[in-house]
């Protein structure tokens, strides 16, 4: 495989609750923590990229990391942020427009299901106003019909969940860091049939900054670069059954993730059995579920039988995310899916700790999704 | 009792039958709802005003169980309600809330039949109008 980035330089700051710690400390924590461990300053960035929903202008940092005139964009992609941010990287650094650069997604979010105004996504307003424009609704609609055309018995979703909180509880960056049992979770309030509350990801607070450069510079940075073999965002094709969709059409089509994941695998030149640690979106356990085939990482229908065998386990042929997901580490919308690149980045350098997979670990994904329909997904080598 | 739709030509009633309104692309026949000015399948736009079939069948659903933040606009006093995609004849499948909320009566494939029903009161007292499907009994 080839790599024209690779990442340097990895940091984060714990995702959670973090009272009185405003979302712009911990997004220049994570900076100063991703330059140290690439041994780069402020100073060394040619340029920088972030986004945030609820912390602020990320490009307003700079007046704490320092005005050194750098550019510095601002993207929004819903929770598909991470990656778009990540792919406007890669490409300033791939077109060799740039040597050395940093990502950063930081998000502080008050508690609760978010907010959303329709007209600011093109949506009318009786949409909203008659209590039809909610995303936790979407996730139990999607996974209900999923379900029923694929056979599947729905308390999969509990093994799932349960799953992220027992990795969890092995993260100490995670917010949620107490295993739950299935019944435990089965048992929590209802929030969308048949999503109960604990299979629900919740929006929280944190921060993820990854510095990136040429690859063929990267070993002279650090001696433990993690390639960036591919990265590719789509937003929906028609068809496709998406977030806040106040109709579908008959004629069905193929996810954004279906499209990103088979365009970052093509690019890289791997298969999905080539892939060592996968970290997919799990909005809600449903999400896993779906995605795990959507990226191609196994078949339709076979999920099943995989979770129950344990392959998407820390130990199994398949882990998936190791670090707890979203379930247990929250959605902090800006950081999200820099944490799932932070977490393999950290898998493949083999530093993951009580959570490291024993297995073989050269290859990883990632694959982030927001509304309303856009997914990011990339491929990591080391 | 004076009555008001939630949004102009959302839906009208034709002999006491109400129907929703969508849009048919007159290039390539699909059929979106609400109406809309573009067709997302063949982005030509030249849309046609289009009336909906009034029944149709449950293609998935779900229960919203807790009240909702603004933008929603419901009563105060929270009712949980029924939320499913409706699938009307093939043409389109539309998003709706559902008369039925107790999620073990609701079943994919279930026949449904497109009701009026009150969203909130006004403090004049105006009943604001929406759509919903109802479970309808089978022949």
């Amino acid at each position: 495989m080839t790599a024209d980035v690779a990442i340097v330089g990895i940091g984060m700051h714990a995702f959670g609750r973090h009272p009185g710690v405003s979302s712009r400390a911990q997004a220049t924590h994570a900076i100063k923590e991703a330059l140290s461990d690439a041994s780069l300053t402020w100073s060394d960035m040619q340029f920088a990229v972030g986004g945030s929903r609820d912390g602020g202008d990320a490009d307003t940092l700079v007046s704490d990391l320092g005005l050194t005139g750098l550019p510095f964009a601002n993207v929004w992609n819903g929770c598909a942020t991470g990656g778009s941010a990540l792919q406007s990287a890669h490409s300033a650094i791939a077109s060799g427009s740039a040597d050395v650069g940093i990502v950063v997604g930081f998000d502080k979010h008050d508690s609760g299901a978010f907010s959303v105004d329709p007209e600011s996504m093109g949506l009318p307003a009786w949409y909203g106003e008659t209590g039809l424009m909610l995303t936790t609704q979407f996730f139990g609609l999607k996974v209900q019909r999923y379900l029923h055309e694929q056979g599947l018995d729905p308390s999969i979703l509990q093994t799932i969940a349960a799953k992220a909180f027992r990795n969890g509880s092995l993260n100490p960056n995670a917010w949620r860091r107490k295993a739950l049992s299935e019944r435990e979770i089965a048992d929590s309030a209802m929030v969308s049939h048949p999503l109960t509350q604990y299979m629900f990801c919740s929006p929280g607070e944190g921060a993820v900054a990854l510095v990136l450069s040429r690859a063929d510079r990267a070993r002279s940075q650090t001696n433990r670069p993690v390639y960036l073999n591919s990265i590719s965002m789509r937003s929906r094709r028609f068809g496709s059954f998406e977030v806040f969709s106040p109709w579908l059409s008959p004629e069905r089509g193929d996810s954004p993730t279906v499209d990103a994941a088979a365009a970052a695998f093509e690019l890289a030149g791997i298969a999905p059995q080539d892939i060592d640690v996968a970290q997919v979106q799990d909005t809600e356990a449903g999400a896993e579920l779906m995605h795990m085939a959507e990226t191609g990482l196994c078949k339709h229908g076979e999920q099943e039988g995989l979770i129950r065998s344990g392959a998407t386990e820390i130990g199994g042929a398949m882990p998936v995310n190791t670090d707890g997901g979203c379930l247990a580490n929250g959605e902090p919308i800006g950081a999200s899916g820099l944490r799932q690149v932070h977490e393999v980045a950290l898998q493949l350098r083999g530093e993951a700790g009580e959570r490291q997979i024993p297995g073989p670990r050269r290859v990883g994904f990632t694959q982030v999704y927001g509304a309303p329909g856009v997914s990011a997904c990339t491929v990591l080598s080391v | 009792m004076t009555t008001r739709a939630v949004a102009d030509d959302l839906f009208v009633e034709r002999e006491g039958t109400p129907h929703l309104v969508g849009s048919r692309c007159s290039q390539c026949g699909t059929t979106t709802f609400p109406q809309q000015p573009s067709c997302p399948r063949c982005t030509r736009w030249e849309m046609l005003r289009e009336e909906l079939p009034n029944t149709g069948t449950l293609w998935s659903f779900t229960v919203q169980s807790f009240r909702p933040k603004a933008p929603y606009r419901g009563p105060a006093e929270f009712v949980p309600y029924g939320v499913g995609y409706v699938d009307l004849g093939g043409r389109v499948l539309v998003e709706s809330r559902l008369t039925e909320n107790d999620p073990t009566r609701l079943r994919i494939g279930a026949p449904v039949e497109m009701v009026l029903e009150p969203l909130r009161t006004e403090p004049d007292g105006t009943v604001v109008l929406t759509y919903a499907f109802a479970p309808r009994l089978e022949q």
